[in-house]
């Protein structure tokens, strides 16, 4: 097993570099060439979340993001520190902004929709999502 | 890559040209430039996305959006895709059922005319 980490400030802009970097980490982990797109997609969903939530409630402390590779399967974790009382959305928490226009939710509901295996835990410190998808084994 | 965004007029309809990514970084500025053709009574609205590289569900939200905003003023927002990668996330989302996906730019604007 072989794990890559990343750590990054809730910007806008660093969720592209995540997308970046879990789609090569997934190449490398023998994920096939027509998933690519869809591991993109998923972790770019996954990353926005938490960064539009850290934004909101916690703008000063990192997500992280585990991409990992085992024997048969990539796997992806994104971490944030939004506790659900002051998650975006949550009936405590502050909302986001309306001018976005996306409906709460949408970015888990295409998630659920790319990865065939998807769970989301939620503690006291916040949201795990984690994903997974087939990989023929890693290039070591 | 980054966002490029141009539009013009054809056949009484604008046209916006989206080159690029657009995701929770870029999707604030195709909103703006949305709301600034709305503002400019530009209601017929066709997007065309052929050089669309990325597109998330932040992008969507800008696109339903944009679409509201025309409703608003009995107008329409189209779009013309071919991507099957940019295609698949509206077919999760079911948000193929709402938006008009063209082939072209000409096949958008037959049609938004054909309805007229």
């Amino acid at each position: 097993m072989a794990t890559v980490e990343l750590s990054f400030t809730p910007l806008p802009a660093h969720v592209r570099t995540a997308r970046l970097v879990a789609t090569a980490v997934a190449r490398r982990s023998g994920v096939d060439e027509s998933l690519l797109d869809v591991v993109r997609l998923a972790v770019g969903e996954a990353c926005s979340r938490a960064v539009e939530g850290h934004q909101l409630h916690c703008p000063a402390e990192p997500i992280r993001l585990a991409l990992t590779d085992t024997a048969d399967r990539f796997e992806v974790e994104v971490t944030d520190n939004c506790a659900p009382a002051g998650r975006p959305g949550g009936l405590d928490g502050p909302q986001p902004p309306v001018s976005t226009a996306v409906p709460a939710g949408l970015g888990i509901a295409v998630i659920t929709g790319l990865a065939d295996d998807v769970q989301i835990s939620e503690t006291s410190a916040g949201t795990s999502i984690r994903m997974s998808w087939p990989s023929a084994g890693a290039v070591r | 890559m980054d966002l490029k965004l141009d539009h013009h007029s054809k056949d009484g309809i604008e046209i916006v040209d989206v080159e690029g990514e657009i995701d929770v970084y870029t999707a604030p500025r195709l909103r703006e430039l949305l709301i600034e053709l709305v503002n400019s009574r530009f209601y017929q609205l066709v997007v065309n996305m052929e050089k669309v590289e990325f597109l998330d569900s932040t992008g969507l939200g800008v696109l339903v959006g944009g679409l509201k905003r025309v409703r608003a003023h009995d107008g329409s927002l189209d779009l013309v895709c071919t991507q099957e990668r940019i295609l698949k996330i509206f077919r999760i989302t079911g948000l193929t059922k709402v938006f008009g996906i063209h082939d072209t730019v000409d096949e958008a604007i037959a049609a938004r005319r054909s309805e007229k």
